[in-house]
């Protein structure tokens, strides 16, 4: 067991010599490699992220949400539902919402209008998330004016700016009083957005669906778990997608690694057949070259997903990140909680590593086969 | 002992640029001292010093080491008798660049996984007794050609061969550093090695301890007497 | 359809496996065909060197097998929340009928690409390769098997409807449902608990009898393989519920999860080197006849029944160690 270990120590040992002696041929597919595996990696790492954000975000959230369908659209929901609902056996509390979207040609944004009732604010009060604060320069005390249905504008004036590290949702968020959401978009009075149910015992949720969709025929009720499944399918699906397309780009990595790896320098082909004949065999050869695909996949790896990580999380650029977030179009400056996942290293392993296995064996393994005796006839 | 029967080395087989390099070779080396086999290149001296030497596999024939069948041995056993039974020197040196001395000396036996100071030492001691021990840690490149061949030699004793083939060794040097070499080479002779030199260099003919001397042509053989 | 990053990494390492098994075996064939060790033509001297290139390939294919596996209960742990009903790994599983017999395919063929390699390595301490035609006629076998695993796993991953409402481990694993595994779990721990330190002690005995009678080893082969069966549903019957502390839960894969401090990966990677190590001492076993081979194969036998006999003591020892320190009492 001793020679085996300290034979593997020896090819190791002149293996990085020799990765150090042909360094620039190594040095363009190290970067290459490293570059992959952080192209990849930062699609893993923010997507990972934006589903855990999400998560944590619904996870305040009532458990079920209800809202009122006509013609199969979205419409608004009745004030006198809120009493049925309330009756329903296993709901603790209903409440009406009322949001809505607000687009701002000035910075041709959405913004994300909510009633706060909660948040016991002044007729025309609002709070707002950092990233509008940001973009239209609003600090607190400043009035923003926003045009009525009417076309007469309502000055609303900045009571607080949430918390920027809080939550990805509420960058663009604003929050306001009853009367000032009633003032703005002047809904049918009695009338709300769609009404959210607080639910006695969690596992009766599905139950409490069942009998609010009974109970009130046009009423869609959603549960919180399936919004958290329906943002969960929607970032799986748009990763799987980005890791198609990044197919292409895998594909022509395997080609410069194979074209790298077949092409052997004229030197490096003497130092073989060298080794070869001084009594090396072609298993120690292969096995010396295999340790070099191994160091150089480890550097790489190593490298690519040090700088993805520290991209996703504390970097400026979001590299992916429209893909990936979607149709939102005010980007908040939040900061990613950091999490590594074993799920996503064995995949990142399997999509990045393996490739370069399979594109180097055969190329490796007509390296090692040259003939021993090729140094006494050349 | 090595003894060939009817050895034949064929290389392109059955392509139009078919070549046979060695045609029926009977011949038996004994141990100890210097056999040289001389004749003009492409006579096929060297591919039968391939032979001998465990780089390569007859085409047809039989070789054996010490009564041990070695013509139809795989090549990971053929490397297995090479790296304990041979030691090689060739025409070019064939070192590495990049590497040390004292590495290049240590490269035959990595496979082999010595402990490490044990073969450190061991190198030493033959760069010491070739009277390089000095240049123990420089680069390959910045050797002069008879201390490159002394270097190629320490290498080729390093895991201890009972045979030291060399090729064409005195090719690359002048009149005086090839006695150098030839003097090295008789010396291990003494000691009881088995060298065997492919040359066509008169110098390497009339050296010391040379007991045979082997004539090659078009692949076989066409003289053989003692010295 | 459903589609994840690691879905798409998962058909990348099988349709790599299956292809470079099958370029293997396409070696294979003409190895069986032209193989002559006493021949020193070209031809002979290009089919050696082959070997070198089919025993990397299957080196390669072990690797990412392994990948593969973890991999795979790893991707259906993750969908879990995907499906209504289905709470972990096993619920996903058994989504559509691909899900258990792909990983059943993998698990053989990960047995089988370790067995061919242990067979490679004693083959090749024999000077006329004398293992060459039993070993290429393996891999004939396991190419099939490596493309069959291909077609259930893109069968399963295209059949993953995420609307289906689908069996948790709670009710594929619990006692009032029929099939193999619900007979597993309904085992009354008792004698489950005895069964398998009986099955511990029937492979000590005929381990330490193989070490002295050679010819026993198709026997410790198939212990080797019960014992890996008995050990599997052991940890369905009973030993999931030891480390999860909860009666009802008999799900295999949820001791990979980080809230049972990951101790599945300290409990299979011994279970399955060792169950691979005994396969390979017995089926080596019998070949210790060729003359070639006399002394190697007792010698690589002794080791690997040693290795194999480590590995699941390591395993019982484990399991000892997980039931002593429960909280869960299951038997009065």
């Amino acid at each position: 067991m001793p020679a085996l270990l300290e034979r593997q120590k020896y090819l190791i040992d002149y293996t990085l010599a020799a990765l150090l002696r042909h360094k620039t041929r190594n040095l363009g597919l190290l970067l290459v490699y490293a570059l992959l595996v952080f192209l990849f990696s930062s699609v893993l790492l923010l997507s990972q992220s934006l589903r855990r954000e999400a998560a944590t975000l619904l996870q305040d959230t009532p458990e079920v949400m209800v809202q009122r369908l006509v013609a199969g659209r979205h419409d608004l929901l009745p004030a006198a539902w809120l009493e049925p609902l309330r009756r329903i056996r296993g709901v603790s509390a209903v409440q009406g919402r009322l949001w809505g979207y607000y687009y701002d040609p000035a910075v041709k944004a959405n913004y994300t209008l909510m009633v706060a009732p909660d948040r016991d604010l002044a007729a025309n009060d609002i709070l707002i998330g950092a990233a509008l604060a940001r973009i239209r320069q609003l600090s607190i005390g400043d009035i923003l004016s926003l045009p009525t249905t009417t076309g007469k504008p309502l000055p609303l004036k900045v009571a607080g700016i949430l918390d920027a590290a809080s939550e990805l949702l509420s960058a663009d968020l604003m929050l306001l009083s009853e009367t000032g959401y009633r003032t703005l978009f002047n809904p049918p009075p009695d009338t709300y957005t769609d009404a959210v149910l607080t639910v006695r015992n969690r596992r009766e949720a599905r139950t409490v669906a069942e009998k609010i969709a009974l109970a009130l025929p046009g009423s869609r009720p959603i549960l919180r778990t399936e919004i958290l499944r329906t943002y969960d399918a929607v970032f799986n699906w748009r990763e799987g997608i980005v890791f198609i397309t990044l197919g292409a780009v895998l594909l022509a990595f395997m080609i410069l690694a194979w074209d790298k790896a077949a092409g052997l320098s004229a030197e490096e082909k003497r130092e073989i057949g060298i080794l070869k004949a001084i009594g090396w065999e072609t298993g120690d050869i292969l096995r010396m070259k295999l340790w070099e695909g191994a160091l150089l996949s480890l550097t790489a790896f190593l490298a690519g997903y040090a700088l993805a990580y520290w991209q996703v999380f504390y970097g400026g650029t979001r590299l992916f990140a429209p893909v990936l977030k979607g149709w939102a179009m005010l980007y908040p400056d939040f900061r990613l909680t950091p999490a590594v996942d074993l799920l996503h290293v064995l995949a990142l392993l399997a999509v990045t590593v393996l490739p370069y296995i399979v594109a180097t064996l055969i190329p490796i393994w007509r390296a090692a086969t040259a003939d021993p005796d090729a140094v006494m006839r050349g | 002992m090595i003894e060939l029967t009817e050895v034949s080395k064929v290389f392109n087989q059955g392509r139009p640029n078919e070549c046979r390099a060695l045609r029926g070779i009977s011949l038996r080396l004994e141990c100890g001292g210097i056999t040289v086999f001389k004749g003009p290149s492409g006579s096929g001296k060297t591919t039968l010093l391939t032979l001998v030497g465990c780089l390569a596999r007859p085409t047809a024939g039989r070789i054996t080491l010490d009564g041990q069948l070695l013509s139809n041995l795989p090549e990971r056993f053929l490397t297995e008798v090479r790296r304990h039974t041979f030691g090689f020197v060739f025409q070019q040196f064939n070192l590495i660049r990049g590497l040390t001395v004292l590495e290049n000396v240590m490269l035959p036996a990595y496979p082999l996984g010595r402990p490490h100071h044990q073969l450190r030492a061991a190198a030493q001691t033959l760069l010491d007794r070739f009277g390089i021990g000095g240049k123990a840690g420089s680069r390959i490149e910045w050797l002069s050609g008879g201390e490159a061949q002394r270097t190629a030699l320490a290498r080729a004793l390093i895991n201890d061969p009972a045979m030291v083939i060399a090729d064409e060794p005195t090719a690359n040097l002048d009149s005086a550093l090839s006695r150098e070499v030839l003097a090295l080479l008789g010396e291990l002779a003494l000691q009881g090695r088995t060298v065997l030199i492919s040359s066509h260099d008169p110098l390497v003919f009339a050296a010391d301890h040379v007991k045979r001397l082997i004539e090659l042509r078009d692949g076989q053989m066409v003289g053989d007497g003692s010295c | 359809m459903l589609m994840t990053s690691a879905m798409v990494a998962l058909q990348g390492i099988a349709l790599s496996v299956a292809g470079t098994v099958l370029l293997a075996s396409g070696f294979a064939w003409r190895i069986l065909r032209c193989w002559d060790i006493n021949s020193g033509s070209e031809l002979q001297l290009r089919l050696e060197r082959r070997t070198y290139l089919i025993s990397t390939l299957l080196g390669f294919a072990l690797g990412a097998e392994l990948l593969s596996l973890l991999l795979f209960v790893h991707t259906a742990e993750s969908l879990s929340s995907q499906f209504v009903g289905a709470m972990c790994a096993t619920g996903v599983l058994n989504i559509n009928g691909f899900g258990f017999p792909a990983l059943l395919l993998k698990i053989t063929v990960f047995f089988l690409a370790a067995v061919w390699l242990l067979l490679n390595r004693v083959d090749h301490q024999g000077r006329d390769y004398p293992l060459i035609r039993v070993k290429y006629g393996l891999l004939l076998l396991i190419a099939p098997l490596t493309v069959a695993e291909l077609a259930t796993q893109t069968g399963y991953l295209l059949g993953l409807e995420p609307e289906v409402i689908t069996s948790c481990c709670g009710s594929l694993f619990s006692s009032e449902s029929h099939g193999v595994a619900a007979e597993l779990s309904s085992l009354p721990p008792k004698p489950a608990l005895i069964g398998f330190y009986a099955a511990g002690m029937l492979i000590l005995g005929v381990g330490l009898a193989f070490l002295r009678r050679i010819w026993l080893g198709p026997v410790f082969a198939a212990s080797s393989l019960l014992l890996f069966g008995v050990a599997i549903a052991a940890i369905i019957a009973f030993l999931s519920l030891y480390v999860y502390e909860n009666p009802n839960h008999h799900c295999p894969f949820c001791l990979l999860k980080a809230g049972y401090n990951y101790v599945g990966y300290a409990l299979y990677p011994p279970l399955f080197a060792a169950t691979a190590f005994g396969l390979g001492a017995g089926i080596i076993a019998p070949f210790h006849r060729i003359a070639s081979l006399q002394t190697v194969i007792p010698n690589e036998v002794r080791r690997l029944t040693r290795l194999a006999l480590a590995g699941f003591w390591l395993f019982y020892m484990l399991s000892t160690g997980l039931i002593l320190q429960s909280g869960l009492i299951l038997m009065g």
